[in-house]
């Protein structure tokens, strides 16, 4: 659980290993003066033009926000409970559904957000107090359960929304493009600068994970109940026996994880769209993050979101026959040189 | 103690007998049933229920080998089946002229289990870098990323849609692809399979996976290279996947990313799950049950008033409900049921009807 604890460890990091530490710091100036700095035409020659570039990577920092989301309650619980809920993909495109059903009935798009948080939020918190606990430390058995829960909820969904795909309306001032202050072109003939422009919606998806993420690392690392759930990730049995009442917090964590998850699914459905196996494609994405960025680490997983999002994006833009295998590719490299995530802790 | 009670198990090897005597009688008489089959059967339960229903088996069997004698549940066991599959229709002929190569069986069938098992064994070092419940996300994640190559790449996988008119060679001039020959070719496989895996479970290489499956700590200090033999399981699973795999497309006579796809690899899961993954016999199980609700589902479903379509809803609560209430799947159920009625009768208390 390297990851909760945060900075501690990073001056560490770069102490340790000088050269990395500068390639690592190269490239991202590199990257900065791509998203900033105006391309000379050879450059443009090469790559396309600047408008490109900008849209594959903050498309896919706008979805890394997204996997993260999803990602985030998964790796949480999975870190402090070890179940690997497989029906996580499910609450997300509940969520989703529900979230149209709501906005379309109420016409608001944020009452959506509290009322799928609590719907789902207990169907987890149901979940986790009358099937996973009912079956602690047996890991395969608590999967081989989600798994089929997953092959329910989908039947069910499938049922009840049928097959065509769905989306959510984002409410009037999140519509339209907005100007960010980056530099899209100059204008040779009148030296104009063109700011790029950029959907909405998109940037307050981002700005919004930013903040619950931001929200979830100040709870588990300032608060009494985060001081739990670090402890319980860490060594389980012993808060246990030093009195804490575990099973309210394994709730509160599932009902937490599952309520985001739920959340995120109306997101997706505003940004993209609703159809049966988004489930499974949002449970993969977040197997994935987490792999990636290690189990249990809310960190690893923003990281390994961002990661997995702006390679999936950039992948579709300049070579759309293999963009999945970029995705794997960075997988089983984490899997053969750091089989514990790059934040994860070795166990 | 330990000693003696050992002992009995010595004096019995004198008495042994012909392997014919030691196969019991309920076996016997399963292979007269399934041998004798096509006389009473028609071409639809020969080819569509009992074909299929060995193809799954297969395919379940190597994922029960790699769970039940290694500890390593993968959920990739279809797409090593898919692997095997697509190599065929793409070594071999097909209706898709400009990308199958149209190799002579004898290349194209060696090469496909060949690259089957390569495939295996490479995802399967992946895999075995990481214990446990880990395993399951990883194969699960290694399996997806195949299904989405196989639909975004146009070149070797021809995409979306995939390859039909892949039809097995015409060998001895019969045609495989008719109800009788393709049951007694998924029969002969799926015992040879079958066999295949028992006489494996209690080779020094089987008993040596169920010790790394047990105590991996323990064996890594006795010498045994943990990694080594997990991976080989793999490697040697996927001959059973590959032989599945290849008898769906030609049953199938077609292979696309749907094939292969997640679903078709949870369905494996279930399949393994539902019959029992401590002994080789439980996939079968597993699959006829499957085959028999997927293929009568329409009819049991319309009677309740549903439309066809709630098949998954069926497989998926009766996954659960075997999941909650008898891990060791419809195996277990009757071995406990036995048991019971074994120590019933050992006390005397009368037998059950």
């Amino acid at each position: 659980m390297q990851g909760l604890r945060g900075n501690a460890a990073m001056d560490d990091i770069i102490k340790r290993n000088p050269i990395r530490s500068l390639i690592i710091a190269i490239l991202i100036a590199i990257l900065l003066w791509l998203i900033f700095a105006p391309w000379p035409p050879e450059l443009v020659a090469k790559w396309g033009r600047k408008q490109i570039f900008l849209n594959a990577l903050f498309g896919g920092i706008t979805l890394g926000a997204l996997y993260f989301l999803v990602a985030a309650g998964f790796t949480l619980i999975f870190g402090l409970m070890r179940v690997v809920n497989l029906a996580h993909g499910s609450l997300f495109l509940l969520g989703g559904y529900l979230g149209y059903e709501i906005s379309t009935a109420t016409g608001s798009w944020f009452l959506a957000f509290p009322i799928v948080f609590i719907v789902v939020g207990l169907l987890g918190l149901l979940m986790q107090r009358f099937i996973f606990s009912k079956m602690e430390g047996e890991e395969l058995r608590q999967t081989l359960v989600s798994i089929g829960i997953s092959i329910v909820f989908a039947d069910l969904m499938l049922w009840l929304w049928g097959g065509q795909s769905y989306s959510i309306l984002a409410p009037n001032f999140l519509q339209g493009p907005m100007e960010l202050p980056i530099i899209n072109s100059v204008n040779a003939n009148t030296g104009a600068t063109n700011w790029l422009r950029y959907p909405a919606v998109r940037v307050w998806i981002l700005i919004a994970a930013i903040v619950i993420g931001v929200a979830m690392w100040l709870v588990l690392n300032r608060t009494a109940l985060g001081m739990l759930i670090r402890a319980g990730v860490d060594d389980r049995e012993m808060l246990a026996a030093s009195g804490v009442r575990i099973q309210l917090v394994f709730l509160v964590v599932f009902g937490f994880g599952a309520g985001l998850a739920g959340m995120a699914g109306i997101i997706g459905g505003t940004f993209q769209s609703l159809s049966p196996g988004e489930d499974t494609r949002f449970l993969l994405a977040s197997l994935v993050v987490v792999i990636v960025g290690g189990m249990g680490s809310i960190v690893g997983a923003a990281i390994g979101a961002l990661i997995i999002g702006v390679t999936e994006q950039m992948g579709f833009v300049y070579a759309p026959t293999y963009s999945v295998v970029f995705t794997f590719l960075i997988m089983a490299a984490v899997l053969a040189f750091r089989p514990q995530g790059l934040l994860g802790s070795r166990r | 103690m330990a000693m003696t009670d050992h002992a009995p198990r010595f004096e019995n090897r004198a008495d042994r007998k012909y392997w014919f005597e030691r196969i019991p009688a309920p076996w016997w008489a399963l292979a007269v049933v399934l041998i004798g089959l096509p006389v009473v059967a028609n071409n639809f339960w020969l080819f569509q229920v009992m074909g299929w229903t060995f193809i799954l088996g297969m395919i379940g069997l190597s994922l029960m080998f790699l769970a039940g004698y290694g500890g390593m549940v993968s959920l990739l066991q279809m797409t090593i089946a898919g692997v095997a599959g697509y190599m065929v229709a793409i070594l071999g002929s097909s209706g898709t002229v400009t990308v199958s190569l149209g190799l002579v069986w004898w290349i194209v069938i060696p090469a496909a289990f060949l690259i089957a098992a390569l495939f295996a064994t490479i995802s399967g070092a992946l895999a075995v870098r990481t214990e446990g419940i880990y395993t399951i996300m990883i194969t699960l994640a290694i399996a997806a990323a195949f299904f989405y190559f196989t639909r975004q790449n146009y070149t070797v996988f021809n995409g979306y849609s995939g390859f039909n008119l892949v039809l097995p060679p015409q060998l001895f001039g019969v045609n495989w692809r008719d109800p009788v020959p393709f049951y007694y070719l998924c029969l002969a496989l799926a015992a040879l399979s079958y066999g295949a895996v028992v006489y494996i479970a209690r080779s020094p290489f089987g008993l040596a996976l169920q010790g790394v499956r047990d105590n991996p700590r323990r064996m890594a200090a006795l010498g045994f290279n943990v990694t080594a033999h997990r991976v080989a399981a793999y490697a040697l699973a996927s001959v059973f996947a590959s032989a599945g795999g290849i008898l769906l497309v030609w049953q199938n006579a077609q292979i696309a990313p749907g094939t292969i796809g997640i679903p078709a690899a949870i369905d494996v899961l279930v399949v393994a799950v539902v019959g029992g993954m401590r002994r080789p016999l439980g996939p079968f199980i597993g699959a006829f049950i499957y085959v028999i609700l997927q293929v009568f589902s329409p009819d049991i479903l319309g009677f309740f008033g549903f439309s066809a379509e709630r098949f998954k809803l069926i497989i998926g609560l009766g996954f659960l409900a075997v999941v909650l209430f008898s891990p060791d799947g419809v195996l277990g159920l009757w071995d406990r049921w036995r048991a019971r009625r074994q120590r019933r009768d050992a006390d005397g208390a009368g037998g059950a009807a």
